[in-house]
């Protein structure tokens, strides 16, 4: 019976494949995995559970682009099917989700995989197994500073650095002798903001008074924000994510602190932040955006935004287009799109070649932000605008500022 | 019987790589380094009584050891799980030395604590740690020698071995003097220290023995993830060792293999068959394990094992136990029959 | 000094938000003698029903009224539906089921009102007071006032009627209480009922400043451990009080211990934990564990 048992639970294996004997290979011109004459198949990895899911509607939003661009016929005739499978921000979830996406799903390439510790955890193996590990959705500098160690992946995204040199140059204007005080999360994210702004304002008049950090386990910020209210700054630089993001604003609304607020991408939605902190209190907050924000009215009757809408309703009905997130993973799905459409071969090398050698514009991307690579440039959007909050919309301020060298 | 149960066990544990594909393989590796801990934790919790919600921070401990041994100083791997456990070891005692005051409910509530600093501790000490950058140490690569082996492969038997002494080890400790001592003074220790028991002696080992295996866990965790982060060492980890020797089996060795099943696969076929419900499902699941089989896999196993195996004392009649196993099992007529025969 | 003032006022106030939950968790284990990690994620999950309320255009008290009704129930229909049939189970399979709850609700939550960030309307308006030469928000006062309130009429209930003493008999001592005709199941519901509605009512007091999204409490149900902790696991005044001694010090200590620094801050419940267990484990004014010989 032993015996009958282990011959059961070994046949379940369904054995294993050539493939796996060793390191995938995929270079050259043979036929790469994933890619048929029918379709393109991609994969991503998100946190559908747990504390991170908010984000998780960035899922929705690109899922949403691939299924309108299937619906008109595909990349060549090839449909994209993209799967994407939850990790919980756990980063050995986001490794196992990897391996499977690579080594059983057979995935073309990794798209857009959320979370900076889910993503370091995997681009050595995916940049190994030499599978484009594309657009990750995080804005930490690392993806595109080191092109020549792991080729294979690039984010997409401002990265943290550069949204920092926009307030920076924002402010060197606007407010040359600026005291900043500085809240930030204490992660990847916040450390990379603050990092970026504090080399962007070195030599500069503005001084850095005071810097707060707390950790997302944190139940409230409140001494933070006395602190911080204390420091003598005239400035308030908020490196927050929604939910803190929300307290900080609500903080300051009930003090006697009238800072100048600028506050990070992150944290700007109107309908996770600003609204529930009161419309009337995020009055003359300062922010950046690269990409069209399906709340502004501005963009109502704009063609791009109103595909993204209804492509959302159509092919993603539960989740809800006036989130920012949702457009982020519209607009980075088109990037994809356009990579897939610019690629000369269908394989993964032919992939990489086109992803780092762009320069084009995405509908949904704020006129004037492109996206551009070279091979020497791994960072796919460094241009931001600066916005200001009127007490009812955001509003795009001056010029597209361009970060990237 | 049970010595021919876990021959069989092995056997299929050698094959499985052969025969499984590279994916399935590492998320048995995982399995592997799961059961080490949830092993120690069942010393801790099912043979010695104590009640520990911190068990995720030993298993980071050993993690970020064997990272930064690596990833720093350049050791091999296997050569770093012996210092995880020694410093997992001594971190346990130290552990277990204050929560000789404490019983139950109180320790669960300090332990508890113990897992939710763990994650900014990390992060605290960044210099060494990575903080929330994490550290990426490599996995071994397969030796020349071996060159047959697929990399999955390699690391999963490599796991094998260790987790294969771990369990030996462990048994061996259950069964003798030490785990009837700890037995002893989770049932009553009144009796126990009437026994000559020495209760804190005993008690703090057991919380250092299961930190030790906790840290060879990390350590194994480490090795076939290759990168460690605070966020894999949150309160939902030690919530998942918990979880698995409950379902599993309290106070079983073999339990650990079925609860680290449980903690790798569940999630994953929760979230396959929907997204959003994979965390209703997975605690809906555990409920109902409380409910139905509170003893745990093992215990399932060990009443019908009864059921099937002849009882001591009776005479065992030939035709009559053969009756029984006829309906019980197919039967493999070699080895029934010397059970019989016992 | 004024900011001294200052940060002891907000540690009040962020104790209050503590030793709300904390109430309910006290509720809980002085009617059942469990301690119920899922307290938290109920009290979250209450919240959201009373703000589903007030989107479907209720007024914000009849919406808190309405969902503290509703708690009552579902606290009571828990109990006798998911902790019942393990009830007198060893402490790990009690400890291995609010755990699943914890998972559960939160997944249940997510899943029906999804992860987004939203705000909650405060019970007390959004003004100001001037307290002792700082400014206070109402809403911290309401909450600080609601407390009190509570842990009143809580121990009117439990010291001074039929109903409070009946259910602490059925804690400490349920075969006996049987025998004395009283009937413990019941008890054990209306506990449990009791406590859920001591942690939606913290729930609503503590989202309007919080916000709310399924995180609500996540971070705060250990600070809530420490605080009943201290203050005595069956005392409910000693949770509030154990609330307002935990935020107090770790605004302190955030505040003024640079080594701490705010990323630690973690450690001062912890610590306050361990050392209460190990020289005064039945806390500040709890009654202390007599165990036969």
């Amino acid at each position: 019976m032993a015996l009958l048992t282990l011959a059961m639970v070994l046949a379940s294996g369904c054995g294993r494949s050539d493939d796996d004997a060793g390191v995938g290979g995929g270079g050259g011109a043979e036929a790469a995995p994933g890619i048929t004459d029918t379709s393109i198949k991609l994969g991503g990895s998100y946190p559908f559970s747990g504390p991170a899911s908010a984000y998780a509607s960035i899922a929705s939003g690109a899922k949403a682009r691939f299924a309108a661009e299937n619906a008109k016929g595909g990349i060549d005739g090839r449909k994209i099917e993209f799967l994407a499978l939850d990790d919980g921000y756990e980063p050995q979830r986001a490794v196992t989700n990897a391996r499977r996406l690579v080594e059983q799903e057979k995935v073309f390439a990794l798209f857009n995989t959320l979370g900076t510790p889910n993503n370091l955890a995997i681009w050595d193996y995916a940049n190994q197994q030499k599978v484009p590990h594309v657009y990750v959705a995080t804005g930490a500098s690392a993806w595109g500073a080191d092109i020549a160690k792991h080729p294979y992946t690039t984010g997409w995204q401002p990265d943290y650095v550069s949204e920092a040199k926009g307030y920076a140059e924002f402010l060197k204007k606007e407010k040359p002798k600026a005291k900043v005080a500085v809240l930030y999360q204490n992660d990847g994210f916040g450390k990379d903001l603050l990092g970026g702004f504090e080399k962007a304002v070195e030599g500069s008049d503005i001084q850095i008074v005071a810097r707060e950090s707390y950790e997302v386990t944190d139940p409230t910020i409140t001494s933070q924000m006395r602190k911080l209210g204390a420091s003598g700054g005239d400035t308030f630089l908020n490196i927050t994510t929604p939910k803190f993001s929300a307290q900080a604003i609500a903080a300051v609304a009930k003090s006697d602190w009238k800072p100048l607020h600028i506050l990070n991408n992150v944290g700007a939605s109107k309908k996770l932040v600003l609204e529930p902190v009161g419309l009337e209190n995020a009055k003359d907050i300062v922010s950046m955006t690269y990409f069209k924000d399906p709340e502004d009215p501005q963009w109502a009757d704009d063609p791009a935004m109103q595909e993204y809408k209804a492509g959302m309703k159509e092919h993603e009905p539960k989740a809800d287009p006036l989130e920012a997130f949702c457009a982020y993973g519209w607009t980075a799905a088109s990037t994809m799109i356009e990579a897939l459409k610019a690629m000369k071969e269908p394989t993964r090398e032919a992939l990489m070649d086109a992803v780092r050698n762009m320069d084009i514009e995405i509908p949904m991307l704020l006129p004037g932000v492109k996206v551009t690579t070279t091979p020497d440039d791994g960072f796919p959007i460094q241009a931001t605008q600066i916005m200001k909050f009127n007490g009812e919309n955001w509003e795009l301020q001056g010029e597209v500022i361009e970060a990237g060298t | 019987m049970k010595r021919a149960a876990w021959a069989g066990v092995l056997v299929l544990a050698v094959l499985l790589p052969f025969f499984f594909s590279s994916y399935r393989v590492s998320q048995f590796t995982l399995v592997l380094a799961y059961a080490v801990a949830a092993l120690g934790l069942n010393l801790l919790v099912g043979y010695s009584g104590q009640i520990s919600l911190g068990h995720g921070a030993f298993f980071a401990l050993g993690a970020y050891t064997t990272a930064i041994l690596v990833a720093k100083s350049g050791w091999p791997h296997l050569a770093t799980i012996p210092v995880a456990a020694a410093i997992c070891f001594a971190a346990g005692f130290a552990v277990g030395i204050p929560a000789l005051r404490l019983h139950g409910l109180y320790l669960a509530l300090v332990t508890l604590g113990l897992a939710v600093a763990t994650p900014q501790l990390i992060k605290r000490f960044d210099g060494l740690t990575g903080g929330t950058q994490g550290l990426s140490a490599p996995p071994p690569a397969v030796p020349g020698f071996l060159d047959f082996l697929a990399a999955d492969q390699w690391i999963y038997l490599l796991n094998l071995v260790v987790a294969v002494l771990m369990f030996v080890l462990a048994a061996g400790i259950v069964r003798g003097k030490v785990g009837r001592a700890l037995v002893a003074v989770r049932d009553n220790q009144i009796a126990a220290r009437t026994f000559g028991v020495d209760l804190a002696r005993y008690k703090t080992r057991a919380f250092a023995l299961s930190a030790a295996y906790a840290g060879v866990g990390g350590a194994m965790f480490a090795i076939s993830i290759g990168f460690v982060a605070p966020e894999s060492f949150g309160l939902a980890l030690s919530f998942s060792f918990l979880a698995a020797i409950v379902v599993g089996g309290l106070a079983t060795v073999s339990g650990a293999i079925f609860g680290a099943l449980f903690i790798e696969f569940v999630p994953v076929y929760a979230a396959d068959v929907n997204e959003a419900l994979a965390a209703v499902i997975y605690g809906g699941v555990l409920i109902v394990f409380m409910y139905v089989l509170p003893t745990g896999v093992v215990g399932l196993l060990r009443r019908l094992g009864a059921r099937v195996r002849p009882r001591k004392g009776e005479g065992g009649e030939h035709a009559g136990t053969r009756f029984e196993r006829g309906t019980a099992d197919a039967g493999d007529g070699a080895g029934e029959r010397v059970r019989a025969k016992r | 000094m004024e900011r001294f003032v200052e940060t002891v006022i907000d540690g009040i106030a962020t104790g209050s938000i503590y030793g709300a939950l904390a109430l309910a968790l006290v509720l809980i284990y002085r009617s059942t003698g469990i301690v119920n990690f899922a307290q938290g994620e109920m009290a979250m999950f209450s919240t959201f029903g009373a703000w589903a309320l007030t989107q479907a255009g209720l007024p914000i008290g009849l919406a808190v009224l309405l969902t503290l009704a509703a708690s009552l129930l579902g606290g009571m229909i828990i109990e006798r539906a998911l902790i019942r049939p393990v009830e007198g189970s060893p402490e790990l399979t009690l400890v291995t089921v609010t755990l699943g709850l914890f998972i559960l609700i939160n997944g249940l939550a997510r899943w029906i009102w999804g992860s987004q960030n939203r705000g909650f309307p405060s019970m007390f308006g959004d003004g100001n007071v001037t307290v002792a030469g700082v400014s206070t928000s109402l809403e911290s006062l309401g909450l600080v006032a609601v407390l009190l309130g509570v842990v009143g009429v809580l121990w009117l209930v439990f010291q001074k009627t039929k109903l409070g003493l009946g259910m602490r008999a059925a804690a400490v001592n349920p075969a006996a209480s049987r025998l004395v005709g009283i009937p413990v199941g019941r008890m054990l519901m209306f506990g449990w009922g009791l406590a859920a509605v001591c942690g939606a009512l913290a729930g609503v007091l503590v989202a309007p400043r919080l916000f709310l999204d399924p995180g609500l409490m996540g971070p705060v149900i250990i600070y809530s451990f420490a605080a009943a902790t201290l203050g005595g696991f069956d005392s409910p005044f000693g949770a509030v009080l154990g609330g307002w001694i935990i935020g107090v010090a770790e605004a302190l200590a955030g505040g003024y211990v640079d080594f701490i620094g705010q990323d630690l801050k973690i450690l001062v419940p912890l610590a306050v934990i361990l050392s209460v267990l190990l020289v005064r484990p039945h806390g500040l004014f709890g009654s202390p564990e007599v165990a036969r010989a």
